[in-house]
């Protein structure tokens, strides 16, 4: 299977990287667009700041590039908000792949929302096998409202969408690979899309 | 509702895990990956990994064992020891470390912190302190606990915040290795002030010290050695005792 993570100044590719080979897959990380395109499935990781990560897409030509890739695509972390319409992480303009608005956590708790929490009204082939609740690693300071394309919810000062569907494209807050045998479970199910 | 972490800390000289007392009397406990493994299998929420040589020479070597932690392991991990520049920190971050703790070199030039938050993000800045009570005051202190310093330990915790740091590693050296309970009071006054997570360590000795530590102590996770390499508290009896007194724990794996 010829899987192609994409590379960009942000996110942790090695532990993608790690938890694919353990599923036996060699992942391909790559910005090249002819690669991109002709990859069976691509996967979006991310950790770091919308706005720079928006900024370096766009010199590349990468959003008009992800925005009408027809395989299955998978959006890790930052990789879920930068899908999103809006993010106000410095005010930035996203991918709109859904209409959907990041926000910045507010409230008594404290911010970043960093460690293992549940997921629930989980739905469709991402958790198939897993346990309706489920827990995966988050490390985020910034959320998804909820909405039509939500197919898991958790909650941290409000409930947000951990993940996201629309035709090809998936996305997920939390990190699966760093989750563990679920999201080992969560990766492994993408793979078999 | 987010769960609270379960940290065991491996202690690295030349790859393997070692633990000693009161920062000293080094004892070997077995192999760092392996071990790291299966604290992961048991479901350990996160695991640290302390290179307590931290030599020029055994840098490379950290590098190496930080790669196979990587290829091994599917939890979240963090690397410490010996880290002083930006360079480090992206050798160890390129070989799969989730995030990276700093200790004497954030004291000596505070601004490393502001320098890896911009770099790499503070979810990977882990500043961690050592402190001593000194009855009136806690005094940080560094270099493995053998150099005292004239920083009183809130303040600095605070400074560290405020430069970028993601997270605080609060380790008690009258607690540490002495199996008597963590530093709850101490730990609670930094916790509350703070709004980045506090990770409590030092003094682990029953599952009842974890529950004192999550809620006098108000720390959002909890770290020990020695209690799980000497197979003393298996991790998921701790972990279904703090569920059962209604501490929010990951129970499923």
């Amino acid at each position: 299977m010829n899987i192609v993570i994409i590379k960009y100044n942000a996110g942790n590719v090695v532990s993608v990287t790690n938890t694919l080979n353990r599923l036996g897959v060699e992942p391909v990380v790559s910005d090249d667009p002819e690669t991109i395109k002709k990859a069976d499935k691509v996967i979006f990781p991310g950790v770091g700041e919308a706005s720079t990560a928006m900024e370096y897409l766009k010199a590349r030509q990468l959003d008009k590039l992800i925005v009408g890739l027809k395989q299955p695509f998978l959006g890790i972390c930052l990789g879920q908000q930068l899908m999103c319409a809006h993010s106000e992480e410095n005010n930035t303009a996203c991918l709109g792949i859904f209409d959907l608005r990041v926000k910045r956590f507010e409230g008594a708790l404290k911010v970043p929302h960093m460690g293992w929490n549940k997921l629930f009204d989980t739905t469709g082939p991402l958790f198939q096998g897993l346990p309706d609740e489920a827990f995966i690693y988050f490390v985020h300071s910034f959320y998804c409202e909820l909405g039509t394309e939500t197919i898991a919810k958790s909650d941290y000062i409000n409930q947000f969408s951990a993940a996201l569907h629309r035709d090809n494209f998936y996305a997920i807050q939390g990190h699966p690979e760093k989750s563990g045998q679920v999201g080992q479970k969560i990766l492994e199910n993408f793979l078999n899309l | 509702m987010l769960t609270k972490r379960i940290i065991p800390c491996l202690d690295i000289k030349d790859g393997r895990t070692v633990k000693g007392v009161n920062f000293v009397e080094l004892r070997d406990a077995g192999d760092a990956v392996e071990q790291g493994a299966i604290y992961a299998q048991q479901g350990a929420d996160e695991l640290v990994f302390l290179d307590i040589t931290a030599t020029v020479e055994a840098r490379k070597t950290l590098v190496d064992l930080v790669r196979n932690v990587a290829r091994e392991i599917n939890i979240p991990f963090t690397v410490g020891g010996g880290i002083s520049s930006v360079q480090d920190v992206s050798a160890l971050l390129n070989a799969g470390a989730d995030k990276i703790s700093i200790n004497s070199s954030a004291v000596r030039r505070p601004e490393l912190i502001d320098e890896l938050a911009l770099q790499f993000g503070s979810q990977c800045v882990v500043v961690a302190i050592d402190t001593k009570d000194y009855g009136q005051r806690n005094m940080v202190h560094t270099h493995g606990g053998r150099t005292p310093t004239e920083i009183v330990t809130e303040a600095w915790a605070y400074e560290a915040q405020e430069r970028g740091a993601g997270e605080i590693l609060l380790t008690s050296m009258d607690h540490d290795g002495v199996k008597t309970g963590f530093a709850s009071a101490l730990t609670a006054k930094i916790s509350r002030k703070l709004n980045i997570p506090v990770i409590a360590s030092g003094g682990a000795g029953t599952m009842e010290h974890f529950y004192d530590v999550f809620t006098a102590g108000a720390a959002d996770a909890a770290l020990a050695a020695s209690i799980f390499h000497f197979k003393e508290i298996p991790i998921p009896s701790l972990k279904n005792y703090l569920k059962g007194r209604g501490i929010p724990m990951r129970t499923e794996l």
